[in-house]
């Protein structure tokens, strides 16, 4: 099974430095496409890959990028962002990345750069990545001191400068507009879309904003080609994907995998199955904001589109598995916490509607809740859902809830009829 | 007032942007290096010399959970409160640290050893529940593990 993104990353052991990176094929990509293509045939090339945005959403890179304004009379400085601020609750895949395998990234954005002709860089770390500030810092000091960053880069007379912006600490940043305005120095509020940050972006210039593992793949769709990255799929979505399992199973973790493997291997090949005296009850397929699934959906591949169909999102790929001796809505309630201390507040159903849905759900939880409190949440479900808040925090938030509410209704019910929380340990939630 | 080394990284920020407005996160993060946190004294220096209202800097400042408006301990413990810590039980962690500490979230030991202060997922779920003391982070905690652990911060 080949592992492109992974193979060089050994657990326990230093990430590959610039020579050892280079013996082992490292930064070829950089070469090619200075030699032998144009920006049009990188950004044609990653499109025909089928490469889809590895940050959540999962829109066609090559596509996104075909958006920026090229030619003589394109404005510049160009940018591009690696988005590394991974602040979702259950999502822990780019990290493996950033500590593992640094001049991966490193010529993933050189080439993504190159695409699109941009000529400033950042990757956007969040805070608590020390170790992977550490090495990435030490592997832009070696791309630079070999010339794969700077000036005349190879004697392409292509030039890119690359800096590490390490976040303070905010779910938004992870937004691509709000994570622009982090960089300028103000406060993580999404930005209105148009402009898309495309035409006008960091500082007002065309940028580009793409997830860690989707750059980490450039290079191998580079040296080896569209059809080649499109077959390592086991359906119609290209690629490998990072895949993470957490929660009460034998052997938590994240793998690299073909896109498309099914959730039942994941979760027993992989996962080793639940720890002894934990049943299975339901799982987030990808991250905090992604709706569950149950048992039905065992046999489902982890796509884009087998997930779509069965009601979620993929997400990340990393799913989190909720146990039979874990309170369903402690577990919502835990989520709907963190939505609403992350709600930037910019706008009024969030601001208003998060708070309001956890306090329901901190009375259900401790069995003080009624009956028609389960409505005024279904009406938040759809109230905060898509189209009626300015970013997808909000419905990211309700997708948990809402699938919550269908698959669990009867726990929440009991919760309600029973003035108490059957698993008898209510959620308490922090400041 | 902001001292000569701290004026100099200032200006080594402010010379990455267009305004010196855009460098006003990296300010206050060189100011709380220095001083744990960032003082309303401190603020207002930031605030002038960025050429931005107190009022306009605080704003910014306030908006971000790692920017610290209070005082902080010598330490400050980051307890993951997200969900696969919550799952795999990160609430025993935080009662013995609220026993063991005397204080809650939010609060300072009176020795003005540690500060504890929820955080939202470490990036590490599969080794959860995990928490950070300063730039060390730990994973697949027990509360047996919890005492140890402290006595290596003085
Ligand atoms: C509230 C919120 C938080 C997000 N956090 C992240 C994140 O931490 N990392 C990430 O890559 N994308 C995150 N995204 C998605 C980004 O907005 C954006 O779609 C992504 O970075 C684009 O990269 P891609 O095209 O390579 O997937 C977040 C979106 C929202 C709404
Ligand atoms: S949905 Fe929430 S996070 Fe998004 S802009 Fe509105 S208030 Fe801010
Ligand atoms: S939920 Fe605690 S590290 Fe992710």
């Amino acid at each position: 099974m080949e592992k492109p993104l992974t193979q060089h990353i050994v657990p326990g052991r230093q990430p590959l430095s610039l020579k050892e990176y280079e013996q082992v094929g490292g930064y070829q990509s950089v070469r090619k496409v200075f030699k032998e293509m144009t920006p049009a045939e990188v950004q044609t090339l990653v499109k025909d890959s089928n490469l889809r945005g590895r940050g959540g959403a999962g829109f066609n890179t090559g596509l996104k990028w075909s958006f920026v304004p090229m030619g003589p009379d394109a404005a510049t400085p160009k940018y591009l962002v690696a988005n590394a601020d991974e602040m979702e609750p259950g999502t822990f895949k780019d990290r493996l990345l950033l500590e593992g395998n640094p001049h991966q990234l490193i010529e993933g954005m050189i080439v993504a750069a190159y695409a699109i002709q941009a000529s400033i860089s950042y990757v956007f770390l969040r805070w608590a990545y020390k170790l992977a500030a550490q090495e990435i810092t030490k592997a832009i000091h070696e791309a630079y001191e070999a010339g794969y960053l700077g000036k005349n880069i190879l004697g392409s007379g292509f030039d890119l400068e690359m800096h590490l912006h390490t976040g303070v600490g905010r779910y938004m940043c992870g937004e691509e507009t709000a994570l622009l305005n982090a960089l300028e120095g103000k406060r993580a509020n999404p930005r209105a879309k148009p402009p898309f940050p495309q035409v006008s972006g960091l500082f007002g210039k065309p940028t580009i904003v793409n997830n860690v593992e989707t750059l980490c793949n450039l290079p191998h769709i580079v040296n080896k080609g569209a059809e080649w990255f499109k077959k390592l799929g086991l359906t119609e979505d290209a690629g490998t994907k990072l895949y993470g399992v957490s929660g009460r199973v034998k052997t938590p973790g994240c793998w690299e995998l073909p896109m498309g493997i099914t959730i039942r291997e994941l979760l027993e090949d992989y996962a080793g199955g639940m720890q002894d005296g934990y049943l299975f009850k339901g799982l987030l397929p990808g991250g905090a904001s992604t709706d569950f699934l149950v048992a039905e959906h065992l046999d489902l591949p982890m796509d884009y589109g087998a997930i779509q169909a069965a009601g979620s999102r993929l997400g990340t790929g990393t799913m989190i598995i909720l146990d039979d001796q874990t309170c369903p809505v402690g577990f919502v309630h835990n989520l709907q916490h963190f939505f609403a201390q992350e709600s930037c507040g910019f706008c009024t159903p969030c601001r208003e509607g998060l708070p309001w849905v956890e306090k329901i759900l901190l009375a259900i939880d401790k069995g003080e809740g009624k009956p028609e409190h389960l409505l005024t949440l279904d009406f938040h479900t759809k109230y905060l859902g898509p189209g009626n808040t300015f970013c997808a925090l909000a419905p990211g938030a309700m997708e948990p809830l809402q699938s919550a509410l269908k698959y669990f209704r009867e726990d929440f019910e009991r919760h309600i009829h029973e003035h108490h929380c059957p698993w008898s340990k209510a959620w308490q939630p922090s400041i | 007032m902001l001292t000569t080394e701290e004026i100099q990284k200032i200006n080594h920020e402010i010379s990455q942007v267009p305004s010196p407005k855009n460098a006003c996160i990296e300010a206050l993060k060189i100011v709380q290096q220095n001083d744990g946190w960032v003082s309303d004294e401190r603020l207002q220096d930031v605030a002038a010399y960025v050429g931005m209202s107190t009022a306009e800097l605080d704003s910014v400042a306030t908006f971000y959970n790692l920017i610290f408006r209070q005082p902080v301990g010598r330490h400050v413990i980051l307890l993951c409160d997200s969900i696969s810590c919550y799952v795999m039980g990160y609430e025993d962690l935080r009662d013995h640290l609220y026993n063991k500490l005397s204080i809650q979230y939010g609060q300072t030991t009176a020795d003005g050893r540690f500060t504890l202060l929820p955080n939202c997922c470490l990036g590490t779920c599969d080794c959860a529940p995990a928490l950070m003391i300063d730039n060390d982070l730990y994973r697949n905690l027990t509360v047996e593990q919890l005492d140890e652990i402290l006595n290596k911060y003085t």
